[in-house]
């Protein structure tokens, strides 16, 4: 299980790596945390010629409150995300997430902007991201463009990046508005830190009256890519959070989904515990909302 | 010798720190991975990509031309120089070879090897061979193997079936018929093994000028050394194991055969040292080392109270395309086959099927873990057929602690035990009503929790006569194990054991029976492993026999060596040995402690003053002892009753256990266990095996499974696949102990090795079926996959 | 593909060697600096076995290549040894716990343990679990493991953290 040969460049700047994209193609990867590339590529399912590493790269790293937002830079460790007193506080969904992703020893290395490149349909943060709908900023030699999370993800592990573009950094907005705020993420696997088989995260706001103004509710695991369900927001939207509110959301659940069968779970076990995880994840968020004061974050 | 169960003991049983740890801790143990002698050669293997293949051509020239590459060797060039390799069944149209010869029968299986300057240029080298395959269907589902018209893995047996016997023990008929109730169930354990994290790998290097293959393997196998010899067609004499090597991790299936085959054959055709070391995805796909993939269809016959008076059981196990010695798992559970249960006669039919998997080894138990599984779900389906407690069925079927020996139906007679007593400890430590009520607390709350309970036996000591109530041709009677002690001129005292260790703690084992014998301080004591040709008769660490066979070896060498010793100072004190007393290594005279012969002084007479040595006494210090198992050594009668392992250890399990209701997640709460492996000689080793033991059969009961498709391919072929425990997954286990001495041992001592691992995939699966049972289902099925519960509690509801 | 050279700092003491870009920092400690105390598990991120300290935080070695770690610092098994080779304080407790048994994952469970006392001088149990749950043992089922690095955690304290 050793790679094949390579070869490694240590890019100093962006830059440095958008040049070196642009002048090796496809040839070429970006190695950030490595977490998942280096696996592929010891067992030669990844072969790319160049490495271009991004480690070294002080403008790539760094998590910060913005007007519309936290802004997490690419390569900011998924450690020093789940350490952040910004996203403790202002993305709490994002902090709920981070604890699943991986183990503590792959957390150290594994990067935020990493997991969002690669866009497996079961990775916590691209499903955080999509819930929260993320905007991605891609540069490449002489031009940089913005993308929203929804319809970056194109199929498991395929994404609109263009080969020559690098993730910069991973805007997630915040809410605006009054009203109380709740969160809720799940998810199922085999063992505490494996990918998930299904994932869910949800996002609500609540009135006074306990009426939800809005809602985000996301599913990974159970179709190519993580993606919201908005016919279970809207069933939401108006309503006490109450049963006959929920059922609808399990019936848009159900119609949204279109799982595969794997060695570790069938489609129909994805169909069934999507819709299972989709209402603990909104009974969670219910749950934190109306214990929460009006206007807290998020 | 020390008398069994002696509470006067002042080494064994007592909390002592075990002497291989500090060279563990501080990374210093010296693992073969860590052998690489100057000039070291590198192997890689390239795998059939077809569960059944025919294989037409292989194109080697670009892989042969690649700077840094040595040699690229197929199947065939190899088997115009090596013989098959040894199996267990006598097999000889199922060959058995490191490569694949003209036909790849599992998808993994090695077609040709590289050796080269770097294991990563070996891997380059893989990528340019090129082997043309006609592919073909294959042969997956056990029982349809066994049918008429399946197609043949092994065309030239002429038939998917290795083996097919019939036991019958005692008046089943009659018992059946006697009977107030019958039950018939199916259960099935996965094809799972137990994986250590430190692959198989192997160094050998011939060397030419004293006409010795030297090796160097993370092995745990009896006859090893004769295995290689044989198949490399060399003199036995001319192999030399090195038995130092730390090994990380065994359980039974560290059995590299066809690794050092190849990796031998190329050490003398290149005139280097040849390394092979299995990375992860060989390891899994393609080192036949899975364990036993077994169907049971059984039937009990029991009383209206719930007495078990006979049995009917059906085993077919699947060996995949290369039994090597699997098959013989379906033969050693005979030890056993009543458990520990007074059960009057047994019917045993057991069928070893070939399939296009991944070759089979023996793994942790050789059998006896899915037999128990067996055994403890019969018993839940007695219980609850008849409504009566778990508990109260077990203790009516236990055999009572003045039965011993008791023999079984299938003749094997068990030293010790009481498992009442034992059964009683557990539910003390479990605050078994508490746990109950803890359980219906969880059910109120909506969530399905279950307790389980099995009650089984660890079979210790091994003996290979199950090899020849399967196959005659192994009239083999003898399984020994041989410790020398020596001492020095300076009085220091070393052991020598003739194998290898994996974890198991055989250098404090040895230190602490030779200190408690000699009264020396076990730490001063040190034990070293002997390569094969300087070494001593062993079996190696197989069958839960360390305890018993080399610790008896080491009492007996001690009694050796201590009446040398009574011999010296009786010569020069002028007294009979019968007026001395030993005391701390100085003799001293029984009337006059005055008068005395101290260690040193002994030791320096012994190594330096032949004139000093009463005669007919060799000069030196040492001496060699050889254990043969106790009790065993016969053949089967007429109607194959035999004496099998000689030891019997016990223990009672009691898991709780939540299943999440909307995903099929199984969370174990709690884990209790109570055993009974006699005297304990090291009281961590002991805790360490047992739940160690647990968590493997947590495993099994709950996450691993080498998983196939139905057209063949090998779909568990990483370790995000193939799902090995955490620590989150296993909880805090909770361990008590209870002692029957074996009569049959140098101090008591049973064996504890297979551990946990025989009792917590029935403790497991009886915990998730309580769960499920007031649901009215069952699950007798492991691994019992999340997905697996999930689908049996909500499958019905949609689509 | 071209061999580089690579320096890094390895237990307190600068190393230099030479490595093609692809040699995993596993590899290159175990076979260029002769550290044989990290082990090979699985080498696609799994079992835990090769975990090191690299700049002071517990990482697979097999997932990183040795020419990403020029210029950094690089803890392995054998740097938690006293200066005079004896076993360190968290070495002795999994000692006094037989935290192990085969030892092969000994190293990394180690490593990773060290790490948590490091950042978190009295871990309760579900630290405990967090900080060594990347970690797979197949021989202890854990719980001396647990014992080991509690055991650890009060040593650590009564020598003032």
């Amino acid at each position: 299980m050793k790679a094949a040969p390579f070869e490694y460049f240590v890019a100093d700047s962006i830059d440095e790596v958008t040049t070196g994209l642009a002048d090796s193609g496809e040839e070429a990867t970006i190695i950030a945390g490595g977490q998942t590339l280096v696996p592929l590529m010891a067992m030669r399912l990844a072969r790319p010629a160049l490495l271009i590493d991004v480690n070294g790269i002080g403008d790539l790293q760094g998590i910060d409150l913005l007007a519309g937002g936290v802004r997490i830079k690419a390569c900011t460790r998924q450690s020093d995300a789940l350490k952040s007193t910004i996203i403790g506080e202002r993305l709490p969904l994002l902090a709920k997430a981070l604890p699943y992703v991986g183990h503590a020893q792959t957390r150290n290395r594994g990067t935020v902007g990493g997991s969002i490149a690669l866009g497996d349909p079961a990775a916590e943060i691209p499903l955080v991201a999509t819930a929260l709908d993320a905007r991605i900023t891609l540069v490449k030699k002489g031009n940089s463009r913005e993308l929203s999370i929804h319809g970056f993800y194109q199929g498991p592990m395929m994404t609109s990046r263009e080969p020559d573009e690098c993730i910069t950094e991973i805007l997630f907005p915040q809410w605006q508005g009054e009203g109380r705020r709740g969160t809720g993420f799940q998810e199922v696997s085999l063992r505490h830190g494996d990918f998930a088989i299904v994932a869910a995260a949800a996002q609500i706001s609540v009135g006074e009256d306990g009426v939800c103004a809005r809602a985000s509710v996301a599913l990974g695991g159970v179709s190519g890519t993580p993606f919201r369900i908005s016919a279970a927001e809207d069933a939401l939207r108006g309503t006490m959070i109450d049963d006959p509110a929920l059922r609808a959301v399990a019936n848009a659940v159900d119609q949204a989904v279109d799982p595969q069968s794997d060695l570790h779970a069938s489609a129909s076990y994805r169909r069934r515990v999507a819709k299972v995880l989709v209402e603990r994840v909104i009974r969670e968020a219910a749950r934190e909302a109306a214990n929460h004061a009006a206007g807290d974050a998020p | 010798m020390s008398e069994p169960g002696r509470s006067n003991l002042v080494h064994i049983s007592r909390k002592r720190r075990v002497k291989e740890d500090k060279r563990f801790v501080s990374g210093t143990g010296c693992y073969v991975q860590d052998v690489v002698p100057a000039g070291t050669k590198h192997v890689a293997v390239l795998p059939s990509p077809y569960p059944r293949a025919r294989i037409l051509s292989i194109d080697l020239e670009r892989a042969v031309a690649l700077d840094g590459v040595n040699a690229v060797v197929t199947g065939e060039e190899l088997a115009e120089h090596t013989a098959p390799l040894p199996q267990g069944l006598n097999l000889p149209n199922v060959v058995w070879r490191p490569l694949a010869v003209g036909m790849a029968r599992y998808a993994g299986e090695w077609v040709v090897a590289v050796a080269a300057d770097s294991v990563h240029i070996a891997e380059d080298a893989l990528d340019l061979i090129e082997v043309e395959y006609d592919p073909l269907p294959a042969i997956i589902d056990p029982e349809l193997a066994m049918s008429e018209d399946a197609p043949l893995v092994h065309p030239e047996h002429g038939s998917n079936i290795l083996y097919s016997g019939v036991f019958t023990w005692g008046p089943v008929a009659e018992d059946f018929e006697a009977a107030d109730h019958q039950l018939t169930f199916r259960a099935r354990w996965g094809r799972s093994s137990t994986v250590p994290i430190e692959t198989f790998g192997v160094l050998a290097a011939w060397r030419e000028g004293t006409d010795t293959l030297e090796i160097w393997a993370s092995i745990q196998m009896p006859k090893y050394a004769e295995q290689i010899a044989h198949a490399l067609r060399i003199p036995l004499n001319s192999v030399n194991v090195h038995n130092d090597v730390d090994v990380g991790g065994a359980y039974g299936v560290k059995r590299g055969i066809k690794h050092t085959v190849l990796a031998g054959y190329l050490s003398r055709k290149l005139g280097a040292p040849v390394r092979l070391i299995e990375d992860r995805l060989v390891n899994l796909a393609g080192g036949d080392a899975h364990g036993p993939d077994r169907i049971f269809d059984t039937e009990v016959a029991f009383t209206k109270e719930g007495i078990i008076t006979s049995l009917k059981i059906r085993a077919i196990d699947d060996a995949g395309a290369y039994p090597g010695r699997g098959p013989y798992q379906l033969a050693k559970p005979i030890t056993a086959i009543t458990g520990p249960y007074r059960i009057n006669s047994v019917h045993y039919e057991a069928i070893s099927i070939t399939t296009n998997k991944t070759g089979q080894v023996p793994v942790r138990g050789f059998g006896q873990a899915p037999t128990n599984f067996m055994l403890e779900t019969a018993v839940d389906k007695v219980a609850m057929q008849l409504g009566i407690d778990r508990l109260e069925v077990r203790r009516r079927n236990f055999i009572r602690s003045d039965e011993f020996p008791y023999t079984i139906p299938s003749g094997t007679a068990y030293d010790s035990g009481d498992y009442h007593a034992v059964l009683e400890k557990l539910l003390d430590l479990a605050d078994y009503d508490g746990l109950i009520q803890t359980r219906d607390q969880r059910r109120s709350e909506g969530m399905l929790a279950g307790v389980g309970i099995a009650t089984c036996l660890e079979p210790s000591g091994g003996n290979t006569m199950f090899e020849y109530l399967m196959n005659p041709a192994a009239e083999i009677t003898t399984f020994m194990e041989a410790c020398q002690v020596r001492v020095d001129a300076q009085g220091g005292i070393t052991a020598i054991m003739g194998t290898s260790g994996a974890g198991q703690g055989h250098e404090t084992l040895v230190a602490t029976i030779l200190g408690e014998e000699l009264e020396f301080d076990p730490e001063d004591i040190r034990v070293i492993h002997a390569d094969s040709l300087a070494g001593l008769p062993t079996l190696a660490p197989v069958a839960s026999r360390m305890a018993i066979m080399l610790g008896g070896a080491a009492a007996g060498a001690a009694q050796k060596l201590k009446d040398r010793v009574m011999r010296i100072a009786a010569h020069n004190l002028g007294i009979p040995i019968t007026g001395l007393e030993y005391s701390g290594g100085t003799v001293f005279d029984r009337a006059d402690h005055a008068r005395k012969l101290s260690w040193q002084e002994i030791c320096f007479i012994a190594h330096n003053q032949i004139h000093k040595i009463p005669e007919g006494l060799e000069p030196g210090l040492q001496a060699i002892h050889v254990f043969q198992v106790p009790g065993g050594g016969q053949l089967p009668d007429d109607q194959n009753r035999v004496q099998l392992y000689p030891c019997f250890a016990f223990q009672a399990h009691i898991p709780l256990i939540e299943i999440d209701p909307g995903t099929g997640k199984v969370t174990i709460v709690a884990y209790f266990i109570a055993h009974d492996c006699g005297t304990i000689i090291n009281p961590d080793i002991v805790r360490g095996m047992v739940i160690g033991g647990v968590a493997q059969g947590i495993g099994v009961a709950l996450y691993e499974k080498f998983a196939y498709t139905p057209d063949g391919q090998f779909i568990s072929g990483t370790f995000a696949d193939y799902v090995l425990p955490s620590v989150f997954e296993i909880p805090y286990v909770q361990v008590t102990e209870h002692c029957t001495p074996s009569p049959l041992t140098s101090h008591g001592q049973k064996g504890t090795g297979e551990g946990g691992y025989l009792g917590a995939p029935a403790a497991i699966a009886s915990a998730v079926n309580d769960a499920l049972a007031p649901r009215g289902l069952s699950l007798h099925e492991l691994p019992m996959a999340m997905a697996d519960i999930e689908e049996l509690l909500n499958g019905g509801d949609s689509i | 593909m071209k061999p580089r050279k690579i320096t890094l700092e390895v237990n307190g003491r600068v190393r230099s060697a030479t490595a093609e870009p692809r040699l995993t920092l596993l590899d290159f400690l175990r076979y260029a600096l002769n550290l044989t105390g990290t082990h090979m598990g699985c080498e696609h991120g799994v079992c835990g076995a090769c975990t090191v300290m690299f700049d002071g935080l517990a990482v697979r070695s097999c997932l990183i290549y040795a020419v990403q770690a020029d210029g950094h610092d690089v803890t392995t098994v054998e740097g938690l040894c006293n200066g005079d080779g004896t076993p360190g304080p968290i070495q002795e407790a999994f000692q006094d716990a037989h935290g192990l048994q085969c030892g092969y994952c000994t190293p990394g469970m180690l490593i990773s343990a060290q790490a948590l006392l490091q950042s978190t001088p009295d871990p309760s149990d579900d630290e405990i679990r967090e900080a060594l749950g990347g970690n797979l043992c197949r021989c202890t089922g854990y719980a001396q493991i647990i014992d080991a690095v509690r055991l650890a955690a009060v040593s650590f304290q009564g020598a003032g953290g």
